[in-house]
């Protein structure tokens, strides 16, 4: 699957724009969760990681390989570290009042 | 895009699933009511996007992608499970990780496709290189201060600007030369190396009291660097969750820099760490009152009103769970009492909310800046823990102040202030801070976590 340039603008600006809308009303209490969980996301490279380990590659198979395995592991770990992470900092949010059971 | 095979469908709808469920994400981060559910959307989105992947009939080996998976998992969980004083150096870590695969794989691509690779594709490619590279080290650079290290104190040296800007422009200019001529691949380890130099040397001048605005800027760039490797791979759901990224990283330090007065071009230039030494000049010794713990606790006691304004100070001496005692003490004997918490407190955007959080502080009691600096007139004691230049009012009174202009919180409005500081050594940026000399003004010098503690046994409280 390609994308021609200018799809791939359009996709970019699109989410750009969503992106500026969402993460605004996102409050300051929760800036440090939000910066572990895009950090989360973004580790979705992890896919293009895989493909490249994965694919076969006429020459350069070997640079590919071990390339690709470094970036699989280094993505994965982000992915694995930044969900636990942010969802231990947001069981720790409570709110006060008598609404708990 | 009109007859693909069936499976290239699945995978494709794989990935446009995932794709909404990162926004959904983000969106239900907005509350702390609904953002759990996001975090299990984001998880959710992503076991799909890889499961998707993983189907893809161009894989034709499987063994280093379980390894290197199962590899990344053994090294995310202990990640995961740091201490929460600790999660700055851990993102700062993470945007480094993030950068590396980035860098890696548009590495692995050039070498793949080279000499045939079009003019647009390299300019992309090269700037994916170009900011993951930088990213990378600036990142490990900065966790490394953060996890002191590497010494904290900004090392500064004179045309430091330029040397650094200098590097950036040879590394655009031999992109430059690649995206006209991709088969001169001699050229290209120039575009990752300088990169590398330029990402230490961007972190070199910077101190401990810029973090916050340097860790968004590099998680900007992680985002903008994982989104080019969208362009060169084709896929969107990768320029999406780069661009989403890359917006939050953005909106994050145009906070950061607006609360330190900086305009984002200063900031986004990387000329942190400048001008601060103009007002360090000794000031004679000017009086201030003091009190001790009895006499603290007496005034807390009798206040209907209180506002704790933490700084990294609290941070450092790890008194979050003291001050959870000194909250409770004074909850139960009918005192009001809130959190006014500055965007730069700390070390990143955030910071101290997950440390107050983590000590079992409702969330709700944790005001920001603009919510709570109405409240200081009505207020009968401000108590600031570990923070200084957010609460100088010289920024709101004094022209000829280096930090003029920058908002910050209004404690010298509340009718009493106490202060707990170590001694009187200036803040961070060297600056003097009038509000110490004050008539209202108490200063409580002492360790924070000890000082707090003899506050609460005055208090009568204490969980032991």
């Amino acid at each position: 699957m390609k994308l021609d340039l200018l799809t791939s603008l359009y996709v970019f600006m699109l989410a750009a724009f969503i992106g500026f809308e969402v993460i605004r009303r996102v409050s300051p209490l929760l800036h440090t969760p939000l910066m572990s969980l895009t950090n989360a996301l973004d580790a979705i490279a992890v896919v293009g990681a895989i493909i490249l380990t994965g694919e076969f590659h006429a020459h350069g198979a070997m640079l590919a390989k071990i390339l690709g395995t470094i970036a699989i592991v280094a993505a994965t770990s982000n992915i694995v570290g930044g969900f636990l992470i942010t969802d231990r900092m947001l069981k720790m949010f409570k709110a006060s009042g008598p609404k708990k059971p | 895009m009109t007859n693909l095979p069936a499976l290239e469908t699945i995978i494709e709808i794989t990935y446009l699933v995932a794709t909404a469920l990162f926004i959904l994400a983000l969106k239900w981060l907005s509350s702390p009511t609904t953002a759990r559910r996001g975090v299990f959307a984001g998880e959710l989105g992503m076991l799909l996007a890889i499961a998707g992947t993983l189907l893809h009939h161009g894989i034709v080996e499987y063994k280093w992608i379980v390894i290197a998976l199962v590899l990344g998992t053994i090294i995310g969980v202990p990640l995961g499970e740091v201490a929460m004083t600790a999660v700055p150096q851990r993102t700062a870590l993470s945007h480094a990780f993030g950068a590396l695969c980035v860098t890696l794989v548009g590495t692995a691509e050039f070498y793949l496709r080279t000499p045939e690779v079009p003019r647009f594709m390299m300019g992309v490619l090269s700037l994916e290189v170009i900011l993951g590279s930088l990213t990378f080290t600036g990142s490990l650079m900065a966790a490394g201060k953060l996890q002191e290290v590497l010494p904290q104190r900004p090392i500064t040296y004179k045309g430091q600007n330029i040397v650094n800007l200098g590097l950036l422009g040879v590394a655009v200019v031999v992109a430059g030369i690649l995206v006209l001529h991709p088969e001169k691949t001699q050229l290209f380890p120039l575009i990752v190396g300088i990169p590398l130099l330029f990402g230490v040397m961007m972190i070199v001048p910077i101190g401990g009291a810029d973090m916050p605005t340097v860790i968004s800027l590099l998680n900007s760039y992680a985002g903008l660097s994982a989104a080019a490797m969208g362009f060169v791979l084709g896929s969107k759901l990768l320029i999406i969750a780069g661009a989403l990224d890359g917006a939050s990283g953005l909106i994050l330090s145009i906070n950061m820099s607006k609360a330190m007065n900086r305009s984002f071009t200063n900031v986004l230039f990387g000329a942190f760490g400048q001008e601060q030494t103009t007002a360090a000049g000794k000031q004679e010794a000017r009086p201030v009152r003091s009190a001790t713990p009895e006499e603290a606790a007496a005034i807390l006691a009798a206040a209907n009103k209180v506002v704790i304004v933490p700084g990294y100070g609290m941070a450092v001496a790890q008194a979050q769970h003291k001050v959870r005692e000194l909250y409770d003490a004074l909850t139960k004997r009918g005192v009001d009492v809130k959190f006014g918490i500055h965007p730069v407190a700390g070390r990143m955007p955030g910071h101290m909310n997950v440390l107050l959080a983590e000590a079992d502080i409702p969330y709700d009691k944790l005001l920001d800046m603009e919510d709570v600096n109405g409240d200081f007139p009505q207020t009968d004691v401000a108590l600031v823990i570990g923070a200084n230049d957010v609460t100088n009012p010289a920024a709101r009174t004094d022209a000829s102040s280096p930090i003029f202009g920058m908002p910050v919180l209004d404690v010298d409005k509340a009718r009493t202030v106490m202060v707990i500081k170590r001694s009187m050594g200036a803040g961070f940026a060297g600056i003097e801070n009038p509000l110490y000399y004050l008539d209202k003004t108490l200063m409580l010098f002492g360790d924070a976590k000890s000082f707090v503690g003899s506050i609460v046994r005055e208090l009568g409280g204490g969980h032991e």
